[in-house]
């Protein structure tokens, strides 16, 4: 019994939690700029409201417009099933769980991509152009960083790889994860639409991306996207978390306690980093995606040499 | 009835098929359904036949004399061949059927007659081509075959489009021809015999074998369309009736493929520079054929350079088995073939899928030019949504079938990395998983692109308004293959253990090393089927927690307003991101790769009246470097021509003399090789 509660609390923490992930990261960005912020519990409050809102629908929009928000959620929700978020093993591992794992984010940008171009709205065409033009710089860095890992620890599932050797294996290689995990911060910046490569608060269509792929989203299927948004964002934070801390299984609720604080300074460094940084230049991106591969890379050299 | 018997009643019945029209020329379609009920029945026929060759221990086969020299009438259903067949046999069936609705004879008369004979004798001959166990059968089946194709590409021969790219397929066909005649030729030197039994087990030594190798490389990959092989197929493919295209794009191609995985399985450990050569060979493909197509306005253009990036996947999957079989992994051995053989199932269902799909948008507005359509949901939903789910398996998107196929390439490369037995291991292979990655998101891309711009949004011009939906002979083929992609997808553990069985034959690996890996990637591959009924599950909840909020609204049901234009109410269709928009920064980073054509009218003055731009992306393969080439080797020959040698008297004279040379070569050095 406490196996399986070992099991699913982790995962219950990360349907419940994620939105708070958010609220975090902006409570620190708000002290940034000394600010007091909106409340930790804000986005609880906001997916709520939206949730009673009565929705507005295009006449342009088709079954795809709707279904894109669902698809989106189930999407990420599934890649949750695959992700191990500390105390316990995924609840669905399996060797080479981690390609379903991309190609289930692949997905959820899939369906984002073609509701925001079902509209016929010139600026969510623009916004869809620029997710699927990073997203193709994104996908080989995060798979090399994958691949460095999977070299580096043995195991081709994820729960293999962030298992309870980390601490050692940093000892023994850690040039090359320190390289792979920087690599995975930006791939994870990309991923979830943050500074430096896009602005989640911007107020101008023309320099948005992910927002503005759901500028005629309201109501209910707006909420399904926030919080899908804030739930990858827990994803890929969970990941860099994993990675960088290394704690053993075999007590899994201090485990637990330490990755749920680790997420805590993930939102710090993810705060911080979104005050202190400009945004890149759009055409700039992909150069930094670039380099980024180029880090996972030269990891992956490091741990074949 | 035996196993060999069913097989040559549907070679029989498929060849012959189209011939059954001309039997009631005063009923057009009534001869159309009949040539359609033929060719559906041998495809039901020769898929009986492959599945009962997949479950017998042995492969059934066949042998009669021929009189060819060299050849014999002998047929062969091994398990890589059983897995050729059932899309090769069911693909042509399906597009068919479209046919009825596409290009009924009724209202085209002649020209749909000689198409659907064509069809059913390409049909007829791919199924020989897969199944002949003979050198000399396999020459013929595949002559019959690239001839066929060649008339089909100019089913519009009064069209100059038409013209040209049947031009340029006969040429490049009868390359390949040539490459494989002396392939053939070499191998049955090496062999002693033209038949395939013998062949089988050849020592895989420098020389000789690396000759066969590189021919076979030659000749299989511009049938296959292999990146820099590839130039006859964009036009090909576009020019061709669509069904035609779904015929040639879907199983066609994969011709080529089964002939590089047969000659490739006649070798005993083939060495390792021929499956990195593959595997290089596969990556250049899948990468610059995705980029190109991402750069095309023609929506048939852009599904035909789609083939050439799943043909580079194959390929990358093809070259990780022979990596397997040269370093002795059984594991990866298994994975490599597994992950080929069953992405050329795929890649036949789903890219017949979408060509047909293609072939409705094309059937109901009259045009290719995905920039002139958009908002094709409406008129034609169902089509719409048939070709969704094409372009989500076509993007390797869980949980459909390009996914299933893929995650087997993605296991094959990364095997090389992680399991340090005792043989060394290429660590090179492992970068296929990156470049795999980069290859799905650009076609996600591309599909997004494709879709986006086709069905959703406005319609951008009089074409788009005019659309109606597809007839029903039209759509119920397409959702049989919708209906494959998803079972595929849903259930891939359930091929595993007849891929391991053909993989133990192709390999001659002993089948007790394959099981193990056969039954763990069973394993997995039945937690991705678990995790995508989580997937449907929460989209389920999700849509009706969705509707239990919307009924419970005080507020009536929601209102419908326009699209979000900052306060502008009055959008036009114009003001929509093309297609060419939406790829635009992803062509710009493949500039280097593109020679575009384009045609700019800047807008002049303060009031400019009217502007125009124009780009379109040709071949750099074809307009680059094989045109130029020829020309220039035109250009040479015209001056290398004396005006003695080019009278026909002596050039028949030349002729005669050097046959008679020859034969006294033959009679000198003692008879023919055989």
């Amino acid at each position: 019994m406490t196996r399986l509660a070992a099991a699913v609390l982790p995962f219950l923490a990360f349907l419940g939690l994620s939105p708070l992930l958010l609220g975090a990261v902006t409570r620190v960005k708000s002290l940034f700029a000394g600010r007091t912020g909106a409340p930790l519990l804000q986005p609880y409050h906001d997916l709520r409201r939206l949730l009673g809102k009565q929705p507005v629908y295009s006449r342009t929009t088709t079954w795809v417009f709707r279904a894109g928000p669902l698809v989106g959620l189930g999407a990420v929700v599934a890649a949750g099933l695959l992700m191990s978020f500390g105390g316990a093993p995924a609840l669905l591992p399996f060797p080479g769980d981690f390609i379903l794992f991309a190609s289930l984010l692949g997905l959820s940008r899939f369906a984002t991509a073609l509701a925001a171009l079902d509209t016929g709205s010139s600026f969510e065409g623009m916004g869809a152009a620029r997710e699927v033009t990073f997203a193709a710089f994104a996908e080989p860095a995060l798979f090399l960083c994958l691949v460095a890992l999977v070299r580096a620890t043995g195991s081709l599932s994820l729960s293999g790889m962030l298992r309870e050797g980390l601490p050692e294996l940093w000892r023994a290689q850690g040039p090359a994860l320190l390289l792979a995990a920087t690599a995975l911060v930006v791939v994870a910046l990309a991923e979830n639409a943050r500074i430096p490569v896009d602005d989640p608060t911007t107020h101008l269509e023309l320099t948005m991306i992910h927002e503005v792929m759901v500028l005629d989203h309201s109501g209910p299927d707006l909420a399904v996207i926030h919080y899908a948004a804030s739930l990858k964002l827990f994803l890929f934070g969970a990941l860099v978390v994993r990675l960088a801390l290394g704690f053993p299984f075999s007590s899994p609720w201090p485990s637990l306690g330490v990755f749920l604080g680790g997420m805590a300074l993930f939102a710090t460094a993810l705060g911080a980093i979104e005050s202190t940084m400009a945004r890149l230049r759009l055409d700039r991106v992909p150069q930094l995606l670039v380099a980024a591969s180029v880090l996972a890379l030269f990891a992956l050299v490091l741990l074949l040499r | 009835m035996t196993l060999p018997a069913l097989l040559i009643a549907a070679i029989v019945l498929t060849s012959v098929s189209g011939l059954l029209a001309l039997a009631v020329p005063r009923r057009p379609a009534l001869g159309q359904a009949l040539a359609c009920a033929a060719l559906c029945a041998g495809a039901v026929l020769g898929s009986v036949a492959a599945v009962g060759a997949l479950l017998a221990p042995v492969p059934p086969a066949l042998t009669l004399p021929w009189g060819a020299p060299g050849g014999a009438l002998a047929l062969r259903l091994d398990g890589l061949s059983a897995f050729f067949l059932i899309p090769v046999l069911v693909v042509p069936a399906l597009g068919s059927v479209y046919g009825l609705a596409y290009f009924p004879q009724a209202r085209l008369g002649r020209k749909a007659v000689r198409l659907q004979i064509l069809f059913g004798l390409v049909t007829g001959a791919m199924a020989l081509v897969v199944t002949s166990a003979n050198g000399m059968l396999f020459l013929a089946a595949w002559e019959v075959m690239a001839l066929g194709c060649f008339f089909l590409v100019i089913t519009h021969h009064e069209e100059r489009e038409a013209q040209r790219a049947g031009f340029v397929y006969l040429a490049s066909a009868h390359a390949a021809n040539l490459a494989l005649f002396a392939m053939f030729a070499l191998l049955a030197r090496l062999a002693g015999s033209f038949d395939f039994a013998a062949m089988t087990g050849l020592r895989a030594a420098w020389g000789p074998a690396t000759a066969v190798f590189v021919l076979a490389l030659a000749g299989f990959g511009l049938k296959a369309g292999l990146l820099p092989l590839h130039f006859w197929l964009p036009g090909a493919h576009a020019a061709a009736p669509s069904h035609v295209s779904a015929l040639m794009s879907g199983v066609v191609l994969k011709t080529g493929i089964y002939g590089l995985l047969r000659v490739t399985g006649f070798f005993e450990a083939p060495p390792a520079s021929w499956g990195a050569l593959l595997l290089a060979g596969g990556a250049v493909s899948a990468v610059m054929g995705v980029a190109f197509a991402l750069a095309q306005h023609d929506v048939k253009r852009l599904l035909a350079y789609h083939s050439v990036e799943n043909i580079g996947i194959i390929v990358m999957a093809a070259g990780l088995a022979l990596l397997g079989r040269a370093r002795g992994d059984a594991a990866l051995v298994f994975l490599g073939f597994a992950a080929a053989v069953l992405h050329v199932v795929n890649h036949a269902t789903f890219k017949a899928l979408l060509f047909l799909g293609a072939g409705a948008v094309v059937h109901a507005t009259g045009t290719r030019d995905m920039d002139l359509l958009g908002g094709l949901a409406r008129a034609m939903p169902r089509t719409a949504a048939l070709f969704l789910v094409g372009a989500a398996a076509i993007s390797g998107l869980p949980p459909l079938n390009g996914f299933a196929s893929e995650w087997l390439v993605y296991l094959a490369s990364l095997r090389t990395v992680y399991d340090l037995g005792p043989v060394p291991h290429p660590h090179f292979a492992a970068l296929g998983a990156p470049v795999l990655a980069f290859v799905g998101s650009l076609a996600a891309a591309c599909f997004v692109k494709v879709h986006g711009t086709v069905f959703l949004g406005h319609g951008r011009s009089r074409h788009a308004a005019a659309a109606h939906e597809a007839r029903p002979a039209m759509l119920v083929p397409m959702l049989v293959l919708a209906a494959a992609c998803v079972v595929i997808g849903l259930f891939p553990a359930a091929l595993l253990p007849a891929l391991a069985g053909a993989a133990a034959q192709w390999s001659r690996v002993a089948p007790e090393a394959l099981v193990g890996p056969a039954a763990s990637a069973g394993a997995s591959a039945v937690r991705v089927s678990v995790t995508a009924a989580a997937l449907a599950a929460v989209v389920l909840g999700a849509w009706l927690l969705r509707r239990h909020l919307l009924r419970r609204g005080p507020l009536g049901p929601p209102p419908q307003v326009e699209t979000w234009g900052c306060g502008y109410s009055r959008p036009t269709a114009r003001m929509q991101y093309t297609g060419s928009s939406l790829a635009d920064a992803l062509v710009g980073s493949f500039r280097w790769a593109f020679f575009p054509h384009r045609r700019v009218l800047p807008p002049r003055g303060v009031f400019p009246r009217r502007a125009l731009y124009r780009a379109t992306v040709p071949d750099t393969a074809l307009e680059r470097g094989i045109v130029p080439a020829l020309a220039w080797t035109a250009r040479m020959a015209g001056r290398a021509r004396s005006r003695l040698l080019g009278a026909v008297q002596v050039q028949a004279l030349l002729l005669a003399g050097g046959l008679v040379a020859l034969l006294l070569w033959l009679a000198l050095g003692g008879g023919a090789p055989w």
